[in-house]
């Protein structure tokens, strides 16, 4: 990668941009037509989209398409300059995720000293968004829906951000490549064949960040906020055409950005056992080593959301105060526990 | 400019490149959407019929007892942090600080829990 260090600053950042969005839109898409057109219909035992394109495999680009040409409804009650700002704030926020994810060992965007801690601090301006969606809307729905998007965005973001702390007690950095480094040179009780991928000793940290994420998604079982047969769309009932796309894509670009981030933290990310950790053919792999684990959690996600029935608000409270976030306390005495005496 | 702030510059020039994509993308679309523009597209959507009231209706007051211990918890994540990262520095020391603290805050989460506030009514 000396070829890439000689780039000005600017040559950089310009590059990195182009990078960024790809790591947005690539994921976001695969996730939509994989799992959202193929998995579900699957699993539902019904045909999918398949006339677009060979078996159904253009129907994401259809569906763009279609949105471009809708026509752009702001109600007339609505606060305009709000509601044309939510979806910005959405998607922006995603994009700032994936900045500091990295992908190899010389291919990220920005190497934060403080990685983790941005990341869960950027992730959470979705909420603001969403808040202002639904205030903006001038609607019953949208208000019910945004409120509740904000109780339960608050409320999972606790155990996910505590989870997170067992790993860093492990890991010793914030820092996203010091915990890829971390994972990949570490050994389990003198066994450092595997390194130590934190999903083998921090299940516990994985299993309430897997929670938490599906709660952050807002996807069933925790869709309460965009319930359909309550609150018809929730937030978006008032948004149409692209500015509901927009939406969209930020839902599953940030699925996609939780499923990086849970990857790089519990699974190893873009380090495989038995490759190098700094060869520059890592620049190359190590994205595609990161997309698989990604597309393995994501695969957990959805199919969660396509098979378990809706919590209802006061359960999904409940959960994450009486359960989650004592669970993940608990955890966090028992890792730094175990730091301290082995 | 230090390698640390250049950093940030590139996270707020990130975020320049999300709105400015968007912002075109929206703008693409004006070109190629209709404007057919009637009255009833632009009343608040309450499953078909005419909207009752005002759409900025008053709301549970229930939200604000979340968002307190939102704060609450969220301030002490940021104090685990620090203590997360050096925690081989300080050893035991470390350790027995930590369970004090947590254990604090886990009774105002008991505390909290008995006068029924997790309760969603």
């Amino acid at each position: 990668m000396r070829v890439f260090a000689e780039l000005s600053y600017w040559q950089q950042t310009t590059l990195r941009s182009v990078g960024v969005l790809l790591a947005v839109l690539l994921p976001a898409g695969a996730f939509v037509q994989l799992f959202l057109f193929k998995l579900v219909s699957f699993m539902h035992n019904r045909l999918g989209p398949n006339e677009a394109g060979p078996k159904g495999s253009l129907q994401l680009l259809a569906e763009v398409g279609k949105s471009l040409q809708k026509e752009d409804i702001v109600p007339e009650k609505a606060d305009r300059v709000l509601f044309k700002m939510a979806p910005y704030l959405v998607v922006a926020s995603v994009l700032l995720v994936y900045a500091a994810v990295p992908f190899g060992p010389d291919a990220w965007f920005t190497n934060l000293d403080v990685g983790i801690f941005y990341i869960l601090a950027v992730s959470s301006i979705s909420v603001i968004g969403i808040l202002i969606a639904g205030w903006a809307s001038a609607n019953k729905y949208s208000l019910l829906g945004g409120l509740r998007a904000a109780g339960q965005l608050i409320a999972y973001e606790l155990p996910m951000v505590l989870a997170v702390v067992g790993v860093v007690i492990q890991a010793g950095t914030l820092n996203l490549q010091g915990i890829v480094g971390a994972q990949a040179n570490g050994e389990i009780f003198g066994f450092g064949g595997l390194g130590n991928p934190f999903v083998l000793t921090q299940f516990i940290g994985l299993a309430v960040f897997m929670i938490a994420m599906q709660a952050e998604l807002t996807q069933t079982p925790f869709d309460m906020p965009v319930a359909e047969s309550e609150l018809v769309a929730g937030y978006m009932t008032e948004y149409s055409g692209l500015r509901f796309l927009l939406f969209f894509i930020g839902e599953f670009a940030s699925a996609g950005a939780f499923a990086a981030v849970a990857a790089t933290l519990f699974l190893g990310g873009w380090y495989l056992p038995g490759l190098s950790l700094t060869a520059d053919y890592m620049n190359v792999v190590g994205p595609l080593v990161l997309f698989g684990k990604m597309l393995v959690l994501g695969f957990i996600v959805f199919w969660v959301r396509f098979t378990f029935p809706r919590l209802r608000e006061d359960q999904l409270q409940r959960f994450a105060w009486t359960v989650l976030i004592p669970i993940s306390l608990l955890n966090i005495l028992a890792t730094a526990t175990l730091k301290v005496v082995f | 400019m230090s390698e640390f702030l250049r950093s940030y510059l590139t996270v707020g020039v990130f975020f320049g490149v999300g709105v400015a994509i968007l912002y075109s993308v929206l703008a693409l679309g004006g070109l190629l959407r209709p404007t057919r523009p009637q009255p009833q597209k632009y009343i608040a959507y309450e499953s078909g019929v005419d909207p009752v009231g005002f759409g900025w209706s008053q709301s549970q007051i229930r939200y604000y007892i979340f968002a307190l211990l939102f704060v609450m918890f969220d301030v002490e994540a940021v104090f685990i942090f620090p203590w997360a990262t050096r925690l081989e520095y300080y050893d035991v020391f470390g350790l027995v600080e930590m369970v004090i603290f947590i254990v604090v805050l886990a009774l105002g989460l008991v505390y909290a829990w008995r006068k029924n506030v997790l309760r969603w009514i």
